[in-house]
C-alpha cells in the first residue's frame, strides 16, 4: 500500500475524507432529517394534491441540482480541454459530477412517476419536458460508458470532454421545451416570475431541499473524485508494475 | 481548404466504391430494412394505423439502417489501420469527417428512397403531388443530419471495445429531434392525418438547424476524436 501512495502521491490506506468533508457529511446528514421532519409532518397537504405534494421536496431537489451536475461536467471538460495544463483533475471532477447528476436524474424520473400516478392517474406521460429529461439520463449514460472505454487517463479525458459538451447541448431543449410543445406537465410553479403561489413553509421547505441536495451533492462528488483519484493511481502502478516485471524478464534472459 | 476537400472527395469516392463492389448496403442493409418494414407491420396489425404511422416507421427504419452503415464503414477503416496510417500521414481530419459523411448520406439517400417505394406499397400510403417538394427537401436534410450524427459519433467509437453497443447509446437520445421533426414532415408531405403540407415546413427548418450544428460541431470534435 505504502509503494501505492508513493507511485501516485495519493494514500490509499487513508479515507476519502477530510475534516472538511466530514462536517459537510454531517451537516448535510442534519439536512436531510430536518427535510423529513418539514416534509413529513411540519408542512401541510396541498388543497389539490393532497399528501403527493411532499414528493415535490425530493422531486424539484434533485431535478435541478442534476442539471447543476452536468452543468458542473460541461464545465469541468471545458477546463479540461482549453486550459494549456490539461489538468486531469478536471476530468475527475466532470465524471463524479456525472455520475452523481446520473444518480440524481433517476431520482427525478423516480419521484416524478410516482407524482404523476397520484395526480395525473399515470406513472408516465408523453409530456415534452418529461420526456426530453429521459433522453438526457440516457445521453449521460451513455457519457458514463464512454469514460470506460479504456486507454490512458488523458484518451480518457479526452475523449468524454467532448462528449460532455456535445451532451450538454441538450438542457437548454430540456428546459425551454416545456413552452415550445403543448404540455400536461405542471408547469414551472417556483420560477414564474413574480407569480409564487405556495404556502410560506411549503417554499421553504422546497428551498431547504435544495440546499439539503446541493450539500449532498458537494459532499459526494468530493468523495468521488478522490475516489477516482486512487482508481487511476492503482492502474497506473499496475502499469509501472507489469512493464517493470517485463524489463526483469528482459535482463534474466 | 482545398485540401480538405480533395481527401473529402478522395474518402467519399473510396467509401461508395467499396459499398459498390461489396454490395453489402444492397445485400445486407436493404433486406435488412426491409423485414423491419415487415415486421413492424406484423406488430402493428391494422391497416389504418400502418397508414398513419408509415412516415414514423420509415424514419426509423432510415435509423436502425444509419448504425449499421455506420459501423461498417469505420470497421473497414479500423480493421486495417487505415485511420491511423491516414492520421501518420498528415492528412486532414476534417477531409476525412467531411468524406464519410457524403458517403454515409449518399448512402442514406439511396436507401430512404427505396424504403418509400416499399411504404407506398405496404402500407398504401398515397403520396399527393403538392408534398412532393416538402418530401424531397424533408429526406435530404434529414439523410443529412443523421450522416453527420453518424459519422462524429462513429469517429469517437471507433477504436472502442463493444462499440456495437456503444453506438446505439450514443446516437440514440441525440438523432430524437431529428427522428421527430422528420416523421412530422413527411406526414405534412403525405397528408397523414389531415395535415397540410404548409404544416410541414417548419420542420424542415428544425432539421436543417440540427444539420448545420452538427456539420460545424463533428468538423471540430472529429479530429480530435480520432487523434487519441
Amino acid at each position: 500500500m505504502s509503494t501505492l501512495a508513493a507511485a501516485d502521491g495519493v494514500a490509499a490506506t487513508t479515507p476519502t475524507g477530510t475534516r472538511f468533508t466530514k462536517y459537510l457529511g454531517a451537516f448535510t446528514l442534519a439536512g436531510v432529517a430536518l427535510l423529513l421532519l418539514l416534509g413529513l409532518v411540519s408542512t401541510p397537504a396541498d388543497q389539490n394534491q393532497g399528501d403527493s405534494v411532499r414528493i415535490m421536496y425530493v422531486h424539484v431537489p434533485t431535478a435541478w441540482i442534476a442539471y447543476l451536475a452536468f452543468v458542473v461536467t460541461a464545465i469541468a471538460s471545458a477546463m479540461y480541454l482549453f486550459r494549456s495544463a490539461h489538468s486531469i483533475s478536471w476530468d475527475r471532477i466532470a465524471g463524479a459530477s456525472a455520475e452523481i447528476g446520473v444518480l440524481y436524474m433517476a431520482l427525478t424520473l423516480i419521484t416524478g412517476s410516482l407524482w404523476g400516478r397520484l395526480t395525473w392517474g399515470v406513472f408516465w406521460e408523453w409530456d415534452a419536458r418529461l420526456t426530453t429529461t429521459a433522453f438526457l439520463f440516457v445521453t449521460y449514460i451513455g457519457y458514463l460508458a464512454v469514460r470506460r472505454l479504456g486507454g490512458t487517463h488523458d484518451q480518457r479525458a479526452k475523449r468524454s470532454a467532448i462528449v460532455a459538451l456535445l451532451a450538454v447541448l441538450e438542457i437548454p431543449l430540456v428546459h425551454f421545451s416545456v413552452r415550445i410543445w403543448a404540455s400536461l406537465h405542471q408547469e414551472p410553479t417556483v420560477l414564474r416570475a413574480g407569480d409564487v403561489k405556495m404556502d410560506g413553509l411549503m417554499l421553504f421547505t422546497l428551498f431547504w431541499g435544495v440546499v439539503t441536495f446541493t450539500l449532498m451533492f458537494v459532499w459526494l462528488v468530493v468523495h468521488r473524485q478522490r475516489v477516482i483519484t486512487m482508481e487511476d493511481a492503482i492502474e497506473s502502478l499496475g502499469l509501472d508494475t507489469a512493464l517493470e516485471a517485463r524489463r526483469r524478464e528482459g535482463q534474466t534472459v | 481548404m482545398n485540401s480538405v476537400m480533395t481527401l473529402a472527395k478522395a474518402v467519399a469516392t473510396k467509401d461508395l466504391r467499396t459499398e459498390f463492389r461489396s454490395r453489402v448496403v444492397t445485400n445486407q442493409v436493404l433486406p435488412f430494412a426491409g423485414v423491419v418494414l415487415l415486421l413492424f407491420a406484423f406488430a402493428i396489425d391494422s391497416d389504418s394505423t400502418l397508414a398513419r404511422v408509415s412516415s414514423g416507421l420509415v424514419w426509423m427504419t432510415t435509423l436502425f439502417s444509419m448504425l449499421l452503415i455506420t459501423q461498417r464503414s469505420f470497421d473497414l477503416e479500423t480493421a486495417d489501420g487505415a485511420l491511423d496510417a491516414l492520421r501518420v500521414a498528415g492528412a486532414d481530419m476534417r477531409g476525412v469527417f467531411v468524406g464519410k459523411s457524403g458517403a454515409l448520406i449518399a448512402q442514406l439517400l439511396a436507401l430512404d428512397i427505396v424504403l418509400f417505394f416499399l411504404a407506398v406499397i405496404l402500407f398504401r400510403v398515397e403520396p399527393p403531388a403538392a408534398g412532393l417538394g416538402l418530401l424531397v427537401v424533408t429526406t435530404v436534410l434529414a439523410a443529412a443530419t443523421l450522416g453527420l450524427i453518424g459519422v462524429t459519433y462513429g469517429g469517437l467509437a471507433a477504436k472502442a471495445k463493444g462499440r456495437e453497443t456503444l453506438l446505439p447509446l450514443l446516437i440514440l437520445p441525440v438523432v430524437a429531434p431529428v427522428v421527430i421533426a422528420a416523421t412530422r414532415a413527411t406526414e405534412s408531405a403525405l397528408g397523414v392525418g389531415g395535415r397540410k403540407v404548409s404544416e410541414g415546413w417548419p420542420w424542415t427548418g428544425l432539421l436543417g438547424f440540427t444539420a448545420v450544428a452538427f456539420a460545424v460541431v463533428g468538423l471540430f470534435a472529429f479530429p480530435a476524436l480520432i487523434e487519441e
